[in-house]
């Protein structure tokens, strides 16, 4: 463990390091993520979600990037984890009696809870999306000749439980948090600080984290009250 | 004004602490916190009773050795070393709780003192600059920007408190390690040592059980000198170029 690569990576802040890049690439998957799922608003019975759907899980190249996005999902979850334990370690093993939230957000502080509150929601929706498509019987629609699975009527029977809204739309929230925090985050992390875009990272920031979870929960909820 | 004052007692570092109350009646707004003590103890030791042990030192606020987490707060509830924090800014009746700093690093020697001298073998790994001896240089003959020394300056400023660790929720003590490394990075004196430096002083961080950073920016808004959590960024680009650009620091190397 004496090279300079693993002293890097193992040392805090490039553990860091780490976390905020891997983060960054979630990032990216939300957008992408998004804008497949955003073309279940479409009114043509599912269709174009279908084919995309079919696109993502057949396509080799989609595929080899999907396999990545798992093994950055569980970097970040295991390093966080480990960096919890440490971080509670060096407080040290009396605890302060009295403590004050003025210095610092409430999103911040509690980043190991909504990653934790995301992480169950995406397992739990893996289970029911993800894992129907792949390891599942999706029932198959015909377009034009060409036999399709029609995850749109798994996404359907899914929304059309209320405790799924709910759960989904909660989660949404948690993931909003989590983005408030950790989207301007990761730039500083970066070292990316400057007085010529500090304004440019927080505004986008910000705004991604509300407006992209936002979205996300809009799609159940206008398919559970058929908006 | 008359507190009630809930303090850390400790007999030593590997005794059990406890909290202790007392009614202090004799408390003037006008008195700093420190002589808020002074007079406590005073009436104690007139009891016979143990006084209560703080650091303390110059009383000016540039010294960095009062501690004190008061209410919460490392330095209390003003942006300022609590030496510096003066009595009206608490209302008659408090209750004030005052606690130690609490990090694995930084030690309980007793009551509300603790052993800061992580910092100092951070400070030794690193945080110094090579200088020839010879006559005096000319004063301004190294031209700095304005602007570089203005940001040198700030983040020389740092007192080494250790109130950016005990504000932290990580006990992390990256602000005082970036104001540190910050402060010779951004001059031409700091640049001969500039790759070694981080890495050394970085690496003695992480030797002392400080926590890892989250930017939860508590350490900013606590920090006594208000340092920026811009220089943590720094600190960070300075350690990324250096791990990927420096030569390998000699483990053995001949000569000596």
């Amino acid at each position: 463990m004496n090279n300079w690569f693993s002293r890097f990576l193992t040392s805090s802040l490039g553990k860091k390091l780490l976390m905020a890049l891997t983060g960054l690439f979630l990032i990216l998957f939300l957008v992408v993520h998004l804008s497949g799922n955003l073309q279940l608003l479409k009114n043509d019975g599912g269709r174009s979600f279908n084919i995309y759907a079919e696109f993502m899980s057949t396509n080799i190249l989609i595929q080899t990037i999907s396999k990545l996005n798992f093994t950055f999902i569980l970097l970040h979850v295991l390093l966080s984890l480990y960096l919890t334990i440490q971080n509670r370690r060096a407080r040290g093993s009396e605890r302060y009696a009295v403590t004050s939230g003025k210095s610092s957000i409430w999103a911040s502080r509690n980043m190991g809870v909504l990653g934790t509150l995301v992480l169950i929601f995406i397992v739990v929706h893996l289970r029911h999306f993800y894992g129907e498509m792949h390891f599942g019987s999706v029932p198959t629609v015909n377009y034009d000749g060409k036999e399709v699975r029609d995850l749109a009527s798994v996404v359907d029977y899914w929304f059309s439980k209320d405790w799924y809204v709910a759960l989904y739309v909660f989660s949404m929230g948690a993931l909003g948090f989590h983005l408030w925090h950790g989207f301007v985050s990761a730039f500083q992390t970066l070292g990316l600080n400057h007085p010529k875009y500090n304004g440019l990272i927080f505004f986008v920031g910000k705004t991604f984290s509300v407006v992209v979870p936002a979205l996300f929960a809009w799609i159940p909820i206008a398919m559970y009250f058929n908006i | 004004m008359k507190l009630t004052l809930k303090i850390w007692r400790q007999k030593g570092p590997h005794v059990k602490g406890e909290f202790k109350t007392y009614v202090h009646e004799h408390v003037s707004p006008d008195m700093s916190f420190l002589e808020m003590l002074d007079v406590l103890n005073t009436e104690l030791i007139k009891k016979g009773e143990e006084p209560i042990h703080f650091d303390h030192d110059c009383r000016e606020g540039i010294c960095g050795m009062c501690s004190l987490y008061i209410n919460g707060r490392p330095h209390g509830p003003l942006q300022t070393t609590t030496c510096q924090l003066h009595m009206r800014s608490f209302k008659d009746g408090e209750t004030i709780t005052i606690e130690p700093w609490r990090a694995k690093p930084f030690p309980v020697i007793k009551d509300l003192v603790v052993d800061r001298s992580a910092f100092d073998r951070i400070q030794q790994s690193g945080g110094y600059i090579s200088v020839n001896t010879g006559g005096a240089p000319d004063a301004n003959e190294i031209p700095i920007p304005k602007k570089i020394a203005d940001e040198a300056m700030d983040a020389a400023t740092c007192i080494g408190c250790g109130a950016c660790v005990a504000a932290c929720k990580n006990a992390s003590a990256m602000l005082f390690v970036a104001a540190k490394v910050s402060q010779l990075a951004l001059l031409p004196q700091g640049h001969p040592e500039r790759k070694e430096r981080v890495e050394r002083m970085v690496a003695q961080m992480d030797a002392e059980g400080f926590g890892a950073c989250t930017n939860t920016r508590a350490c900013e808004a606590e920090c006594p000198k208000g340092i920026s959590v811009a220089h943590i960024a720094r600190m960070n680009r300075e350690y990324y170029t250096a791990m990927l650009s420096s030569y390998e620091l000699p483990s053995k190397a001949g000569g000596e």
